[in-house]
């Protein structure tokens, strides 16, 4: 009989949206599933994961587990899927997941099927598509093992809204991890913002090389970005320049988001960065030349000075939103 | 120090938008794309000949291993990187169709047994398949520590261990490694001050990006070994544990519109997108 193990991603305790969209996987390929939490003082977020209609929440408890190292995770994921006879796990493809899913195959002598867009069952297979050349080709695939392991594209799998069940708790036991003690966690440097993070925002407005500076980013750009609530999202050229922060990178290496309205300012719409936009509800673009390819997948282009136009469009929002 | 570095040759990233799909939808067609290394392996080649110099000149004994698998064709890419600076090559020769991320990290598993490296430098994903998966599998197959996605790489003094620093969602992870072991680097590993190893001196910065062949290097790298012998030397079970039965083209975004200043562009948004 197939089943499920989802991973959940914890950070500092708390439970990360992500794992939201492995759970939905798990409800899309109709099986049943547990979840799987690791980490070290989980409670809250074990407690809020018997939400989901899981079997059981199974939750590794353990100083071993405090910061995500790839060496200390693994051993105890693969036991505990190997031991529950698990015939699919799966976690979303974050940073996390695509650091941890190969692994994990690995230890269970499985099949991958990395960042995967949909999922299908097909007579009793999971028959998976996944995007490939930095999304300009989807791929049909599936995996020959008698145990796969799965990472979902976050903006592919809408996040699994709890549906009030009340999954039962098993405290399972964190593995040895050997190789651990060649990998030593120095630390975490968050970059925390106020904003929405930008795979769940549901408006994203991103700005280019052109804009300059971290200055104009703030002066410029910032007021839009609040103005709409949105996340803010970045080309690489603009990260590479320092202007903002890695984190905010959208694209085929970056973040890949899918929001309501993506707004892209000063951005010229290189095939790496449209790979992680492309599949966004509606998408703006602003820009001074007409041939940027951000208009060839933009909805709504103007052809403009970002510095005029930019801070045109804030008032407008603002009073767009101010009469509602 | 010695270090290997693996190598994909991959159709144009920057034309990908061109690729098509054969009738039926049995491959992925990339006829006129010109083959090129796969970006994060130029960052990989970088990362580490910035390890095994002293600014401009090399450390005398270190040394710098290319390997691919792939056609007899990937020659070429290799020697790009012999002309940046790497030392020798290695290809493992097949079709590319038979390959997959997980058999060459086995066969990568196996080279580096021949090979004995101190270090192994990945890109963090080859940008055809986008996979994401090679340097993970080869270090849980060797049992080596690893650190993927590396911004930041720093070589001990006795080179022993290495810093790394890994660019996750929400911000950076600084981890220790003791050599010997396995790093995939992501684009931020190639700005100038990005990778050190107590030899160059603090002073010493490197242009962001990956290094020009100059010509005198592209030369030089046409006397440079590459090794070559097919995929099934190395001993490796070459079955694949995924199977692809079709591909398509991602369905076209229909054409938009431009429109003529900010104050229609708000009007849209509210009234047929209702965005606003
Ligand atoms: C391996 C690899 C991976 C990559 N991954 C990513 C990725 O994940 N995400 C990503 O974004 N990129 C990625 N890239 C980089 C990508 O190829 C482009 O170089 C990058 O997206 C360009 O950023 P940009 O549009 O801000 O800059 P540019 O290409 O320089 O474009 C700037 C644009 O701004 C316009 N402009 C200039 N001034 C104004 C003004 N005053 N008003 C209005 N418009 C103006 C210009 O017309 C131009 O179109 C990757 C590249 C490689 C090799
Ligand atoms: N055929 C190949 N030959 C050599 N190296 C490869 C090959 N395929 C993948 N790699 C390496 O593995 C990394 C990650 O690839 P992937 O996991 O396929 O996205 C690449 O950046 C390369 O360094």
């Amino acid at each position: 009989m197939s089943k499920i193990l989802v991973i959940a991603e914890i950070s500092g305790g708390r439970l990360k949206k992500t794992t939201h969209s492995a759970i939905n996987f798990a409800r899309a390929a109709a099986l049943p599933f547990d979840i799987l939490a690791l980490g070290k003082s989980i409670g809250a977020a074990v407690e809020e994961l018997r939400a989901y209609g899981a079997g059981s929440v199974l939750a590794a408890d353990d100083a071993l587990l405090a910061n995500y190292v790839a060496e200390a995770f693994v051993p105890t994921v693969a036991d505990v899927a190997k031991r529950g006879g698990y015939t699919v796990v799966v976690v979303t493809a974050s940073s996390f997941g695509k650091d941890l899913s190969p692994r994990v195959a690995v230890r269970l002598g499985a099949g991958l099927a990395p960042d995967i867009s949909r999922v299908e069952s097909q007579g009793g297979a999971l028959v998976y598509k996944r995007p490939m050349y930095a999304g300009n080709a989807i791929g049909t695939m599936q995996v020959t093992t008698p145990v796969q392991v799965v990472s979902v594209r976050q903006s592919e799998f809408s996040p699994a809204a709890p549906s009030g069940g009340s999954s039962t708790v098993t405290a399972v036991a964190a593995s040895p991890a050997p190789n651990a003690a060649r990998v030593q966690f120095v630390s975490f440097e968050e970059v925390k913002s106020e904003r929405p993070e930008l795979t769940e925002a549901r408006v994203v407005v991103a700005g280019g090389r052109s804009l300059k500076s971290a200055d104009n980013f703030k002066s410029v750009l910032e007021p839009l970005v609040d103005a709409f609530g949105a996340g803010m999202g970045a080309s690489r050229a603009a990260v590479d320049a320092g202007y903002v922060p890695n984190d905010l990178q959208v694209g085929q290496t970056g973040k890949v988001v899918a929001p309501q309205l993506y707004v892209a300012v000063g951005i010229s719409g290189a095939i790496q960065h449209l790979a992680g936009m492309k599949n966004s509800k509606v998408i703006v673009a602003i820009n001074k030349d007409a041939e940027a390819p951000i208009f060839q997948v933009a909805d709504y282009g103007l052809v403009a000075d970002l510095f005029k136009a930019v801070p045109e469009l804030t008032d407008a929002v603002k009073q767009a939103r101010a009469d509602r | 120090m010695k270090i290997l570095v693996s190598l994909k040759r991959t159709a144009d990233p920057d034309n990908a938008n061109k690729v098509k799909v054969a009738p039926g939808g049995a491959k992925i067609v990339t006829d006129g794309l010109e083959p090129k290394v796969n970006p994060f392996d130029e960052y990989a080649v970088e990362t580490a000949l910035r390890l095994v110099e002293n600014g401009k000149t090399r450390i005398a004994g270190d040394s710098v291993v290319v390997a691919s698998f792939g056609p007899k064709e990937a020659t070429t890419n290799i020697r790009q990187s012999l002309a940046m600076g790497a030392d020798s090559g290695l290809l493992f020769t097949t079709d590319d169709e038979s390959l997959d991320g997980d058999l060459v990290a086995r066969a990568l598993a196996k080279v580096v047994e021949a090979q004995k490296p101190d270090l192994v430098i990945l890109g963090k994903q080859a940008v055809d398949g986008d996979s994401n998966q090679v340097a993970q599998v080869l270090a849980e197959t060797l049992g080596w520590p690893s650190a993927t996605f590396a911004m930041s790489v720093n070589l001990s003094a006795d080179k022993k261990t290495v810093t790394v620093g890994r660019q996750v969602d929400g911000g950076v992870v600084k981890l220790i490694l003791t050599l010997p072991a396995v790093i995939s680097v992501d684009l931020r590993i190639v700005g100038g001050k990005a990778v050190t190893n107590n030899v160059t001196p603090a002073a010493f910065a490197y242009n962001d990006g990956p290094r020009f062949a100059p010509l005198p290097m592209i030369i030089k790298a046409k006397t440079k070994p590459i090794a070559e012998a097919p995929l099934a030397s190395l001993g490796v079970e070459t079955g694949l544990k995924v199977r692809y039965t079709g591909f398509e083209l991602p369905a076209a975004r229909k054409a938009g519109i431009k429109v003529k200043d900010v104050a229609e562009l708000v009007e849209r948004l509210r009234t047929d997108a209702k965005a606003l």
